[in-house]
């Protein structure tokens, strides 16, 4: 970064700090000419738009923390006075609130988005690997966040995942002792929280510059999924992508105003209103939307894994659970070997595209799930069957389908290039107008 | 499919510069409530003013109450105390004001309790405590001297005690801030 | 086009049933029906008169049992009172100061500044005088329940008979809104019970109805500021995205 060629600026203060540290250059050559594929459809923004909400989370989380205090006496407290006392500290903390879900929002259809495209291909595996850590990054802070408000939800979300780490054989009892910092969550655990809240969103910025820094090293895959194969292909990024960029963060953000300042509650849980109370349970305890197909999947393992005609337990139910919740997003860790098929769109795979469009119905089918009480039916059938079937074809597909379609799927004929492709469409379009 | 006539062109440099013109706004009007969330809050305002009474204090005596963080002395000051005040020359002290236009009624004398030096609490508020060379309060940071009316008569600091805006909402309540 | 069309339809009835069983999945407890609100839709505010009604309620019956410890005297002026009814109000009440230069607490009648002074001294005492329940602080309490509003108008107004094969204990009422059906609250209003100065009835429904407001302003005092504040947000996004389209629109004409 920052060495090699470098043209002069016309202003001489530019210029000044150019030649001695060249970040107008970086930006010029990163962001101003950087070639772009041209055919990007508006699946592109999200990556811009994800950004966006990571800013806006930083921005809104430093001014809320100037409110907080994190003690298991007050922080209640200390969030209904943002609430009701700090001047427009409501509007603050329901950004910040929502901000978290459409947060997610983008990052879940950014990574559709890659599965779609087949972005996380060669040579983008460890641009897609980066991806991977910024989500489970965003996991742990967002499910960290959701305990400061202290509120029951808060209390019995952090209580049930913190559990979970029991299940490791051996060390797991003293690993959630350690996490506890005493012997339930308490005030130790949400003082570590809040401190680990506010180091991690500053992690994920330093991962999203990695994450940025490789894109910009291969350069964007695009809806073809082919190579750029030169400047017919290509656009630079200002003013195409920017002016693009801008446009759809701002239909997300008129999205976002909406819960923001109609819905701000629809999202979360009326139970996180009620102080933590270690005495009561919650009839019904539901993480946040976004963790819900994963919490499906910890909840579709009910049976011990033994060994055959024996009564030894290998895996027992809870282990094999949180290995199995693990393991869903373990798996997107080794995405890039396990489809290895050529071509990257679906759009020329239309077996990979058929699958993975059932995965996605499942995955969210997997969130409805999780969203429902362990002894619920649909249409008469326990939901934990359904579950656990849904949970089946997740594993099986990412296992079996991927690679088996690897090997047997044959696919479309790709378009030569990017710039026939587009020409192509544009004549389409024209030709009715041309017949007239 | 467009050919970029002039007529084109400043259409697009006039949407341009309102683009920018919305993102400048945008991104104002986005951090004006973060800033102002950092002003007093409401429930802080609300503690702005407070109601003190001084029935209570006998002639000679003092009493301290808090008043927007602050300490405020009120002192319920003798003849003599009173005498000692009027009878300065005013055109000696650093910080020239008279002893008429610091008090309201004159036996009672209401001052922010912080040194205008460097922000310490002085002491002379208990019968016991050093009061100086002026009778009134001694700063022990730095050594200023305050009379009885609490003026700053020798020592770094620069001004007289600060009166805080009050009122006396009866003969013995009075009303800071 | 229809190929494009697949995928949605896939995923569509998916999202039917995310919102169909809900209901079914909530268990026994009854569903609160949807009253018509005055703060109701994105123009919606609080009605002035019913909040001042749905307070004197609150104060007369609930305010024996509940707490509101987040709401102060001082937020009184949103539903219409002003400085000198404010401080009457206030008087009336006694809160707990000090220490004073003794070291005694002592009571003093309330300030603006205070707080809503709470009917019993903390959770275990609040326990030990209900029987074992605990009236939840209601400062909170429509977002603190599915159906905000909705939910405490019906389970106010819900009171039924227990059906035949329901055993209930003493201090136990039946209402099937709550979660279990089983209530330890007794049915809290009754016709006449609470005098009004304005011409409305004097309803269990219309107590229910006033008082719900009350409760919903309690726990959303923002409410108004952030409808108000939320068109004009929406508004200024929808014109910076219109001229961000017709940008974008034009510099990519160049392209195509």
């Amino acid at each position: 970064m920052g060495s090699g060629q470098r043209e002069q600026f016309d202003n001489p203060v530019i210029e000044w700090v150019d030649s001695r540290l060249p970040v107008f250059t970086l930006m010029q050559r990163e962001y101003g000419v950087f070639p772009t594929p041209r055919n990007f459809n508006y699946f592109w923004n999200f990556g811009a738009i994800a950004m966006v909400m990571l800013i806006l989370m930083i921005v809104t989380g430093i001014v809320l923390a100037m409110h907080y205090t994190a003690d298991v006496e007050k922080s209640f407290s200390a969030v209904e006075r943002i609430m009701r006392e700090v001047n427009g500290g409501w509007l603050i903390r329901y950004m910040h609130m929502n901000g978290a879900s459409f947060f997610f929002i983008a990052v879940y259809i950014h990574i559709f988005r890659g599965m779609y495209y087949g972005s996380y291909k060669k040579p983008r595996e460890l641009l897609w690997i980066l991806g991977v850590v910024i989500f489970l990054l965003m996991m742990a802070t967002a499910f960290i966040g959701y305990v400061l408000p202290w509120g029951q939800m808060s209390l019995w979300g952090a209580t049930v995942i913190t559990n979970l780490f029991s299940a490791i054989p051996l060390v797991g009892d003293s690993i959630v002792t350690l996490l506890w910092g005493g012997f339930s969550v308490d005030n130790p655990t949400l003082t570590r929280f809040f401190a680990l809240h506010y180091l991690l969103p500053f992690v994920i910025f330093a991962v999203v510059f990695l994450h940025v820094w490789a894109l910009h090293v291969t350069g964007s895959n695009n809806p073809l999924g082919i190579d750029t194969k030169g400047p017919q292909d290509t656009l630079p990024f200002h003013p195409y992508y920017t002016m693009k960029d801008t446009f759809g963060i701002l239909v997300f953000l008129i999205f976002f105003a909406i819960a923001v300042f109609y819905f701000p509650n629809a999202l979360g849980h009326p139970d996180n209103y009620i102080p933590a109370d270690p005495l009561v349970t919650p009839a019904h305890i539901v993480p946040e939307w976004y963790f819900l197909p994963f919490y499906a999947i910890l909840r579709a393992i009910t049976f011990d894994i033994s060994i055959p005609f024996t009564e030894i337990t290998i895996i027992s139910a809870k282990l094999g659970g949180v290995i199995a919740m693990f393991g869903s997003i373990g798996l997107w860790f080794i995405l890039p070997w396990l489809d290895s098929h050529p071509i990257r769109s679906a759009r020329f795979r239309p077996l990979y595209r058929t699958f993975l469009l059932i995965l996605l119905a499942d995955f969210v089918f997997l969130g409805y799930v999780g969203s429902q009480s362990a002894d619920a039916t649909l249409f008469g059938i326990p939901l934990s069957l359904l579950g656990l079937i849904a949970t089946a074809y997740y594993f099986i597909y990412f296992i079996a389908i991927l690679p088996w379609l690897s090997r047997n799927e044959k696919g479309r004929d790709l378009p030569n290039s990017i710039h026939e492709a587009v020409l192509e469409k544009e004549n389409k379009k024209m030709s009715p107008e041309a017949a007239e | 499919m467009s050919t970029d006539n002039a007529d084109d062109k400043s259409r697009r440099d006039f949407l341009q510069m309102t683009g920018a013109a919305f993102g400048a706004v945008g991104t104002v009007a986005f951090a004006a409530p973060l800033i102002n969330s950092l002003n007093p809050a409401k429930d802080t305002l609300a503690l702005a003013t407070t109601e003190v009474d001084v029935s209570t204090i006998p002639v000679g005596e003092a009493k301290t109450v808090m008043w927007r963080g602050k300490p405020v002395f009120i002192k319920h000051r003798t003849p003599e105390e009173i005498e000692e005040a009027r009878s300065v020359d005013i055109s000696d002290l650093p910080d020239k004001e008279s002893d008429e236009d610091r008090v309201k009624k004159e036996e009672w004398l209401v001052v922010i309790g912080i040194c205008t030096h460097l922000g310490c609490v002085p002491v002379g508020q208990k019968q016991s405590d050093a009061r100086g060379d002026y009778d009134g309060w001694f700063c022990p940071c730095h050594g200023s001297h305050y009379d009885t009316s609490a003026r700053i008569r020798k020592g770094p600091a620069p001004k007289n005690l600060k009166v805080p805006p009050y009122e006396f909402v009866s003969d013995t309540v009075i009303k800071i801030g | 086009m229809i190929k494009r069309l697949i995928p949605v339809l896939a995923v569509l009835p998916l999202l039917l049933i995310m919102v169909v069983p809900q209901a079914e999945a909530a268990g026994d407890q009854k569903t609160a029906p949807h009253q018509h609100w005055h703060f109701s839709g994105p123009f919606g505010t609080y009605d002035r008169d019913a909040l001042q009604r749905g307070y004197l309620v609150y104060r007369q019956v609930c305010s024996a049992c509940h707490s509101m410890k987040r709401v102060a005297f001082r937020n009184l002026s949103d539903m219409g009172y002003n400085e000198a009814q404010i401080k009457a109000i206030a008087s009336e009440y006694n809160v707990a100061d000090g220490p004073d230069e003794e070291g005694e607490m002592f009571d003093r009648p309330a300030r603006p500044s205070d707080y809503f002074p709470s009917p019993f001294p903390n959770k275990n005492a609040a326990k030990a005088a209900n029987g074992g329940a605990y009236p939840p602080d209601l400062s909170l309490i429509t977002k603190a329940r599915h159906h905000g509003a909705d939910y405490i108008y019906a389970l106010l107004t819900g009171y039924e008979e227990p059906p035949e094969d329901k055993k209930l204990l003493a201090g136990q009422y039946y209402n099937p809104y709550m979660a279990g059906h089983v209530i330890a609250m007794a049915p809290p209003l009754s016709d006449g019970m609470v005098a009004y100065s304005d011409e409305s009835p004097m309803t269990t429904e219309q107590y229910a109805k006033d008082v719900s407001e009350f409760l919903a302003w309690a726990a959303e005092p923002e409410m108004e500021r952030r409808k108000q504040l939320g068109i004009q947000v929406l508004l200024f996004l929808a014109a910076f995205a219109a001229i961000m389209y017709g940008i974008k629109k034009k510099i990519w004409s160049d392209v195509h």
